[in-house]
């Protein structure tokens, strides 16, 4: 051992600046290599899905970028395009009244369906959104389907004031009865709304012109209107429906039990579309010729009863999942069946139901379009009926099913994020 | 048991509905529009325009009616209908009369309880084929690929046809017209077939026409016309003698430009007779003397309406073939007014 041979580490003295990481570690190139790149397999997948994409883009770019939109035919339009790849949406810019309100809606009276629908994201705010909206706007909820009617089937205003004041009576009597005994407020609100509508007959038809707008008939109406009208009142019907048929099915009295489990399962086992033949043309039969129960109701009556055994269903899993603890909390209390129905079974199992409800809802939304099979003028009816076979624009495919699709996609999309926000603000008040 | 009654009940229903029905000329006076059933939308035959004004050669038979009629060709409450619904829409008497394509047929006209008043249309099934394909006869097929429409008659008559000829063929089901022209211009099928008429509509509406052809061949009979309900002939005879006012009107020469002038009286006693100047034929029909010139001002006479909906200057550019005068060598025939 030499002594020579002293050696001193090297020591520094002081720390390294901190290097960069490296470059596949950081930025774009980590995150391609982390979720585009992390396999032989992935890599192979990503270099495919991006040919497909590229392939997509450049067909339909072309096409949407040259679209036509100022020419009044087809054959104009492939005049214009001269050979060269072009949507041809003048289709769109000649006939989007049509394929928004139908062919008969008079132009002039847009206005009114419009409003209406502006009024409807008024009057549904406060039920959406309970927390942003103050209460007392449920009055104008409470109106809306009233004043809905008035505005997008015209006549005289007093039709839906009667009908609202019976319902308004109704509850009234409801009210002063359902202290004695629950069947027998129901029982009275009903004769009382009836013996006023009744009457309100003999009023309204001698004054038919008081307010009155300028009414349209009901098979005027068509296009995406159609869709949105039977949509939402169908919806909305079938959901007081629907909780009633779940209740009934899990009901101790048998007729009421039986009654609700033969229509749920009956409508459930049939498809829609017969029920709409049924509503179209089997009714046709049974009613007399002149009678104006209109097409439109007809239908509104078979999708309410289509929608309201679904919910039902939907809305018996909410109560079955609750804890039979909260049943037994509520008859512990001494709440009758109606109050504990009301006041702890239906909030808590409705909360559990929404996800379900909001599927079926958007579902029927969808469903809307099938009454194009009976040869009534929704958006789908209006395509494949007369903008098909206009001469002018017979063969004009894609513009138009596509303008479809983004209408439907657009509203259904909609319901769907206010489901999951809806959703999100529920588990949170959980915790 | 439970079936069966309520399939009386159903009859019974329906048997009152036609009972109630019984004096429709009356209840389409009384009601002041005519119930026109139509199709919910066909090339030329039926189809609402850019205004929603209905048009179209089915259409204008509805708008002579309401002239005839009611005074007054705009009275129609057309009810659009579709295959599977016209039927019942006339025998529960939603609709007055039905103008909608539908093709004379002897159950149709027996079993189904209608009454057809004559044929404004002679159909029939046809081929189309690219031009490039080469061939001029629908003899020449076979061995092709056919598009063709499943579960109607024109299956059938395109089976009996090649069968009949010893030829061989390929069918390719579709299910609407739509998808048809896809699949036949997209060469998955060397010859597209269906009526005539759906044939030259289809064609129309192709970028390139001129590079399709229509083969001579007729190989079935569809004959078209409007229909009403049996049992009540009094109506029956107002819808059948509209429509043969049209055809006669356009033998004898009478169009909407020279009406006026004829109805003022000529020296030919039939289109006197016609027109109302002599005789009492509009009273028998239980309507006033003019009303077969209105008829005709509503829309013109037979040709008219044949070229401004469907004939050789529109789009669809049929020609008249079967559908010409008798003198002309066509089928249309109407019978003499007196």
């Amino acid at each position: 051992m030499s002594d020579t041979g002293h050696q001193t580490a090297f020591v520094r003295a002081e720390i390294l600046p901190e290097a960069p990481p490296p470059i596949q570690e950081q930025g774009i190139f980590k995150w391609l290599r982390e979720n585009l790149f992390s396999s032989p397999a992935n890599t192979v997948l990503t270099l495919a899905a991006a040919w497909a994409l590229y392939q997509l883009v450049t067909a339909v770019a072309p096409w949407l970028l040259n679209g036509v939109w100022t020419t009044s035919s087809l054959s104009a339009c492939r005049e214009v395009l001269d050979g060269s790849v072009g949507a041809c949406f003048s289709v769109l810019t000649e006939r989007w009244n049509q394929l928004l309100f139908g062919f008969k809606y008079p132009p002039e009276l847009y206005w009114r369906p419009l409003l209406a629908l502006a009024l409807l994201f008024v009057a549904l705010a406060p039920l959406l959104f309970a927390k942003v909206f103050p209460r007392k706007l449920l009055a104008m909820t409470a109106v809306y389907p009233f004043l809905a009617f008035y505005l997008i089937w015209g006549g005289t205003i007093l039709v839906p004031a009667f009908a609202m004041l019976g319902f308004v009576v109704g509850y009234l009597v409801y009210i002063r009865l359902v202290y004695q005994s629950a069947a027998m407020g129901l029982i009275g609100g009903v004769a009382a709304a009836l013996v006023l509508w009744y009457f309100g007959g003999y009023v309204t038809e001698p004054l038919a012109n008081v307010l009155a707008l300028e009414p349209v008939k009901s098979r005027d109406m068509g296009g995406f209107m159609l869709n949105l009208m039977l949509g939402v009142i169908c919806v909305s019907l079938s959901l007081p429906f629907g909780i009633l048929l779940a209740l009934g099915r899990q009901s101790h009295m048998p007729i009421i039990k039986w009654i609700s489990v033969v229509f749920i399962e009956f409508i459930r086992g049939v498809p829609l579309i017969t029920l709409l033949f049924v509503a179209n043309v089997v009714l046709a039969y049974f009613l007399p010729p002149e009678s104006n129960l209109d097409l439109i109701l007809r239908v509104i009556i078979m999708i309410t009863m289509f929608a309201s055994a679904y919910i039902a269903e939907v809305i018996r899993g909410g109560l079955a999942a609750l804890p039979k603890g909260q049943y037994e909390a509520a008859d512990s209390l001494g709440l009758d069946y109606a109050q504990s129905m009301q006041l702890i079974i239906l909030p808590q199992a409705l909360k559990i139901s929404i996800p379900g409800i909001v599927n079926v809802s958007v579902g029927l939304f969808k469903d809307t379009t099938l009454v194009s099979v009976i040869s009534m003028f929704d958006l789908v009816g209006m395509i494949r009926g007369p903008i098909l076979s206009a001469a002018e624009w017979n063969g004009v495919y894609w513009e138009l099913f596509g303008f479809a699709a983004l209408l439907f996609f657009v509203t259904c999309y909609g319901i769907s994020q206010y489901s999951q926000w809806l959703e999100r603000q529920l588990t949170r008040e959980n915790q | 048991m439970k079936k069966s009654v309520f399939f009386a009940a159903m009859t019974a229903a329906g048997f009152a509905a036609g009972a109630a029905a019984a004096g429709t000329l009356d209840d389409v006076k009384a009601r002041g529009t005519l119930n026109c059933g139509v199709t919910t939308g066909l090339v030329g035959f039926a189809a609402p325009d850019a205004n929603g004004e209905w048009q179209g050669f089915d259409v204008a038979v509805c708008r002579a009616v309401a002239a005839a009629v009611l005074s007054d060709p705009t009275a129609v409450e057309f009810v659009p209908t579709t295959g599977k619904t016209r039927f019942t829409a006339l025998a529960s008497g939603e609709i007055d009369m039905l103008a909608r394509n539908t093709t004379w047929t002897f159950t149709r006209d027996v079993d189904l309880k209608f009454e057809f008043t004559g044929i404004n249309y002679y159909d029939g099934q046809g081929f189309m084929i690219p031009k490039a394909l080469g061939v001029s006869s629908a003899k020449e097929l076979d061995g092709a690929t056919v598009c063709i429409q499943t579960g109607t008659t024109t299956e059938l008559n395109l089976a009996d046809f090649f069968r009949k000829n010893n030829m061989d063929y390929d069918p390719v089901p579709i299910e609407t017209n739509a998808e048809a022209q896809q699949q036949y211009l997209a060469g998955a099928c060397d010859v597209y077939t269906t009526d005539r008429s759906g044939l030259a509509a289809t064609r129309a509406s192709f970028e390139t026409p001129s590079d399709h052809a229509i083969l001579p061949e007729t190989i079935s009979k569809e004959p078209l016309g409007p229909l009403v309900r049996h049992g009540d002939n009094e109506w029956g005879d107002v819808v059948r003698w509209t429509l043969n006012a049209l055809v006669a009107a356009e033998e004898l020469g009478i169009t909407s430009a020279n009406i006026e002038e004829l109805a003022k009286g000529t020296n030919r006693p039939e289109v006197n007779r016609m027109l109302g100047t002599e005789g009492t034929l509009g009273e028998m029909l239980g309507l006033d003397a003019d009303w077969a010139k209105r008829a005709i001002m509503a829309g013109g006479n037979y040709g008219e309406i044949f070229a401004k909906n469907i004939g050789e200057s529109t789009p669809i550019g049929l020609d008249r073939g079967l559908n010409a005068q008798w003198t002309d060598g066509g089928l249309l025939y109407a019978p003499p007014f007196r």
